[in-house]
């Protein structure tokens, strides 16, 4: 068949771009909220009130900030490289949207007797997308941090690509150890079976764990945030940027920050399933809706539980950090992963 | 060695156990301390909607007082300005013409009295200082303007209105 020959499914690709907007709008929309939920998260940990002036509640606090940001004057040092300093801020928004692609955010809607999939892509190569995306992020921190010439800023990206390679690698092995039970990498299949059978925290809690720690270093979160240490390095790899090129480096941070605890529920935590959802006796669409809600209410703890830690757990020195990503992290995960395929083996036979 | 008070604490330098080796235990606690601190009261106040109640022996900005029938007490002895150590006050007295019985108490007055707020101290010397009981310290705080004269308060800003007759206070 020709490539002229191809009927072209315009429903598909309607509902596709319909669903990818919706998947970019909405994850811009948490990233919003989340710096207005980090800020009150922070106030009642600290016995404060938080921001309680824009709006009701303060819920137009992120538009203040917004505005604020664009507002500002926009400054590019002298003796930057012009084109990398804004292609820093940039690379990193694109990568932390980019992994949205392979998440399933629910089920299959049937509409006008369609079945259309709320998944952008169900690619059978999906972690390895997700990981090799989370591996590009570190380019914005890098060519960001490269760019400004400024030494503290160069000291802070070296500081932060180490890190989140180091993070890397047993990021990868507690997955390992997941597709070794899934048999599969689709992130759909791996939810599906969640749905049939248990949550794959219950058969790797450790795995879980040690994923947890990697998606706080990778996000660069306290107490992973040793790219961002202003008490150390005046800030930081964004020690330079003003205005929204800041703006845009703090937001990637946030949207990572959605996209880690998203992937999380989804590997661990069972998706948009949720116990006894195919027994309740509802339309298939309404269980989808559900599923939908559930994969945001999970979405929401673990966001939750990015804040709360960060609030509560002081800094690493930069060579615990290391040490924990290499003399601890590495290990468990290895044997975790060694222990998984022992059990395996064993109930094979 | 002797402490100097009974609430020093020895340093315990023993090598960790494993449970404290984990680092996790500790961390799950100090989150749960975290955690409890969500549901405690708040200790801010929304400031300028609900005030923290001052203690009675607050001093804030000044007023100049008036007597029972509305004329000003202070009679310009200069006493306060004596007692300011800050030298924030300063006066000019003049003296009462006939006719003006209405509007100035004795037969002297201050024709110009001045405090500086941003030398004042609000020691509350001034107060204390008053024979006429003319000048006192009232619960206002927080004077905000955006030029340094307009910290220098006049009779204008100070005076109290007169109970009788509000509009008896000169420009």
């Amino acid at each position: 068949m020709t490539l002229l020959n191809i009927a072209i499914d315009w429903a598909f690709i309607i509902e596709k771009i319909v669903l990818i907007s919706a998947v970019l709008a909405v994850s811009l929309l948490i990233a919003m909220y989340e710096t207005y939920g980090e800020r009150k998260v922070a106030a009642w940990i600290q016995d404060r009130r938080g921001p309680n002036r824009a709006g009701p509640f303060g819920i137009l606090q992120p538009l203040a900030d917004g505005g604020k940001l664009f507002f500002k004057e926009e400054i590019i040092p002298t003796n930057s490289n012009r084109f990398l300093f804004v292609l820093g801020p940039s690379i990193a928004m694109f990568t932390a949207c980019l992994t949205s692609a392979v998440i399933p955010w629910g089920d299959v809607l049937t509409i006008a007797g369609r079945e259309v999939s709320l998944q952008v892509a169900d690619v059978n190569i999906g972690l390895l997308w997700i990981l090799m995306v989370i591996g590009l992020g570190v380019y914005g921190v890098m060519i960001g941090g490269w760019a400004s010439n400024n030494k503290f800023s160069l000291l802070s990206a070296c500081r932060g690509a180490s890190q989140v390679i180091s993070y890397e690698l047993p990021m990868g092995l507690s997955l390992i150890a997941l597709f070794m039970i899934s048999g599969s990498l689709s992130l759909k299949d791996i939810v599906e079976q969640q749905r049939e059978g248990v949550w794959y925290v219950l058969l790797q809690p450790l795995g879980f764990l040690i994923f947890l720690i990697c998606a706080f270093a990778e996000c660069n979160r306290t107490p992973f945030d040793l790219p961002e240490a202003e008490n150390e390095l005046n800030g930081g790899f964004h020690l330079e940027y003003s205005s929204m090129k800041l703006g845009f480096y703090l937001f990637a941070e946030y949207i990572n920050m959605f996209m880690s605890s998203v992937l999380m529920a989804t590997l661990y935590w069972g998706g948009y399933s949720f116990p006894y959802m195919d027994s309740l006796g509802l339309s298939p669409n309404m269980v989808t809706i559900l599923g939908i809600l559930a994969l945001f209410l999970k979405t929401f703890v673990f966001i939750f539980i990015f804040m709360w830690v960060r609030w509560t757990v002081p800094r690493f020195r930069y060579d615990q950090l290391m040490k924990l990503g290499w003399h601890v992290l590495i290990p468990l995960a290895l044997l975790n992963m060694l222990v998984t395929g022992a059990v395996i083996l064993y109930r094979q036979g | 060695m002797q402490t100097l008070t009974n609430r020093a604490q020895p340093v315990d330098r023993r090598p960790m156990n494993l449970w404290e080796k984990l680092y996790l235990p500790a961390v799950v606690k100090g989150m749960g301390i975290t955690l409890s601190h969500i549901f405690k009261k708040k200790a801010t106040v929304n400031y300028p909607e609900e005030t923290r109640p001052f203690s009675p022996v607050f001093r804030g900005l000044h007023i100049l007082n008036r007597d029972e029938e509305g004329r000003e007490r202070c009679t310009a002895c200069g006493l306060c300005a004596v007692a300011c150590p800050a030298e924030a006050i300063t006066m000019e007295a003049a003296e009462r013409l006939p006719g003006e019985e209405h509007l100035y108490r004795e037969e002297k007055y201050a024709a110009r009295y001045e405090i500086n707020m941003l030398r004042c101290i609000f020691c509350g010397f001034c107060e204390e200082a008053c024979p006429k009981q003319a000048i006192y310290m009232t619960e206002t705080f927080a004077p905000a303007n955006y030029q340094r004269k307009g910290f220098i308060y006049g009779k204008d800003d100070l005076l109290i209105p007169d109970p009788n007759n509000p509009i008896t206070v000169k420009k």
